[in-house]
């Protein structure tokens, strides 16, 4: 067969045309792709920041299960149970919604896995990989992007529990001085989920060994009961539960008497979490064939 | 040296558990062409291209793309590449338009430059109307237009295509052929992987056959076609009564046996080249043995890949991931 210059480009309908003008238009697109100067590594991550933040905006669906489930927990707790454990429902009330604030938010950091584990098993990480940008940057990139689902989970949270009558102590500043302190651990406890999702085969691996290691977390918590009614042993573990840690800085903030130490302790457990996972999802991600 | 070499690789190992997926692989890929790599299914062209586009480390030998080693320079080799994956490396949950800014920027364009770069990509692969579309709702052959689109962000040196075909209709298939000789006219080298033999036929100046790991040919595609089989010559007599007669001559003529047809005027033989094919026409007429007609069959690929194997191309339907 003789590979001459073919003159007659298909022309097809439909699926777009590719015609004679295409093909000069492919050649005048690769004399104009010259290369540019390196992208920076803030760059590559806030890019595949807004790669994740633009996945929400075409399918914004995917935020309800983040934000119906605190908003099914509150409810059912506040008036299923409010007045067996806490004497009444505004009372439990008070003492549940900053704790239903850090389930809500933790529950999301399984979909950082999930959503890796999705990646992982399509063509777009290879490219991404035989990029020429700071490795590590469509995971960074990806963590920051799931802010905006710990920011929605926690947003609509703090507004229906403000609606059924919490007492925020500590004024907005407390608010958003916990959303903040709860994103924060939330952002460290994802590398943990990161580093499950490139371990696991499917994303509803990842997601059912995520929610098993995350439930003890939450329940074994002082989330919805005082420790101090547990059986000792329990009570010990709740006691170093470091999500029990984040609840009591939580309240602290939105009571308006946050202690420093014990929001000092949660950003150190955040920053213990990023400095084991962040190195291992990683380099995971680099050998991942 | 002739022309430089864009792949130069030696003794190439990948082991996944107990198989050698990649068994000693030697490339001499010369720039500016398309070099194919023809094999089944399972045979270890992704393997290869994998390692070659930095993604997989090799257990053994060495290699080097562009003249840059690809484990000590990875990041200078990921520079001058681009890859198509045999997935369609596309994401699939943004729009035609998002995936070719996310490369601009992530390649170091400014806003407005790769803004206006996927502009000029959509619309040189006829991919205006579905610029704000999802990549999910593309047909197969609009998304790996995209995706190829999407490898020509910056003009790479050297492009991975891993079978660019696969799965697309035969008009989406002659579109995605169109494009790789626009892009090998321009300069690219094109490293196409493919488990059909007419497509490295079409656009492959050398191809490398390769099964269970291993070289098992290389050459252009004449050359490959020339090593398995010779060609064979079939005339059609106008009287079928001188058959025997032309057996004979064209036996004594050529040096190989001819044979009957079913066709009760026709007689093959095989024949070492055209010219030999040409002599042996031009004997028959001057023995007073008219010809109807003739024909020259060159071997397909097909035959050749069969010849060399021992299996036809597609007989095997593993994948090694």
């Amino acid at each position: 067969m003789s590979t001459s210059p073919t003159t007659t480009a298909p022309s097809v309908n439909g699926d777009g045309p590719l015609t004679a003008d295409h093909q000069q238009a492919i050649h005048a697109a690769l004399v104009s792709g010259t290369r540019p100067p390196r992208a920076s590594a803030l760059t590559a991550c806030r890019m595949f920041a807004w790669r994740a933040i633009v996945k929400i905006k075409h399918v914004p669906e995917q935020l309800l299960d983040v934000t119906i489930t605190p908003v099914l927990f509150l409810v059912m707790f506040v008036y299923l149970f409010g007045g067996a454990v806490a004497g009444s429902t505004q009372e439990y009330l008070q003492f549940l919604l900053p704790g239903i604030l850090v389930q809500a938010v933790l529950f999301t950091t399984v979909y950082s896995g999930m959503s890796l584990n999705t990646d992982m098993t399509r063509g777009v990480v290879d490219r991404f990989r035989s990029l020429p940008v700071w490795s590590p940057a469509p995971l960074v990139g990806a963590a920051l992007g799931d802010i905006v689902r710990y920011v929605a989970a926690a947003t609509v949270t703090v507004v229906l529990g403000l609606i059924l009558g919490f007492d925020a102590g500590g004024g907005l500043p407390g608010i958003v001085g916990a959303i903040g302190l709860v994103a924060l651990f939330a952002f460290g406890l994802a590398w943990g989920f990161t580093t499950l999702g490139l371990v696991m085969r499917s994303p509803n691996a990842v997601m059912n060994t995520g929610f098993m290691g995350l439930f003890p977390l939450i329940f074994l918590s002082n989330i919805f009961v005082e420790p101090s009614t547990l059986p000792s042993a329990l009570e010990w573990f709740v006691g170093v539960n470091p999500v029990s840690h984040l609840v009591d800085a939580s309240r602290g903030l939105m009571y308006g008497d946050a202690v420093a130490g014990d929001i000092l302790l949660v950003i150190a457990e955040a920053a213990v979490l990023t400095a084991i996972f962040v190195p291992l999802t990683t380099k995971l991600y680099r050998s991942r064939s | 040296m002739s022309s430089p070499l864009a792949i130069e690789t030696e003794g190439l190992v990948k082991v996944f558990g107990d198989t050698r997926a990649v068994d000693g692989v030697d490339l001499a890929v010369p720039a500016g062409a398309v070099y194919g790599v023809l094999g089944p299914n399972g045979a270890g062209k992704t393997t290869v291209i994998k390692m070659l586009a930095t993604l997989l480390r090799p257990d053994g030998g060495s290699a080097r793309v562009l003249g840059h080693d690809i484990v000590r320079d990875a990041d200078e080799v990921r520079r001058h590449i681009s890859l198509t994956g045999q997935l369609a490396s596309v994401d699939e949950d943004i729009t035609g338009r998002e995936n070719l800014y996310l490369l601009g920027r992530l390649l170091g364009y400014s806003r407005t430059q790769a803004k206006d770069r996927a502009d000029e990509l959509l619309h040189a692969f006829g991919l205006d109307d579905a610029a704000t579309r999802l990549a999910k709702n593309y047909s197969g052959g609009m998304r790996r237009r995209l995706d190829i689109a999407a490898s020509i962000v910056v003009t790479p040196e050297l492009l991975f295509l891993d079978e660019p075909t696969t799965g697309l209709d035969p008009r989406s298939r002659n579109q995605v052929w169109e494009i790789v000789r626009a892009l090998v006219g321009q300069g690219t080298t094109v490293l196409l992987c493919t488990q059909y033999l007419d497509e490295a036929d079409q656009l492959a100046g050398r191809i490398a056959v390769i099964d269970h790991g291993k070289v098992i040919a290389e050459g252009t595609s004449a050359e490959l076609k020339a090593q398995v089989a010779q060609s064979t010559l079939h005339v059609r007599l106008l009287d079928p009564d001188q058959r025997g007669e032309a057996e004979r001559l064209l036996t004594r003529v050529l040096g190989e046996p001819a044979h009957a047809d079913t066709d009760p005027s026709g007689v093959s033989v095989a024949v070492a080249s055209p010219d030999k094919a040409a002599e042996a026409i031009g004997e028959l007429a001057q023995a007073g043995l008219p010809v109807a007609g003739f024909s020259l069959g060159q071997p397909s690929l097909d035959e050749v890949f069969l010849a060399l194997t021992g299996h036809p191309a597609d007989a095997e339907e593993e994948t090694v991931a």
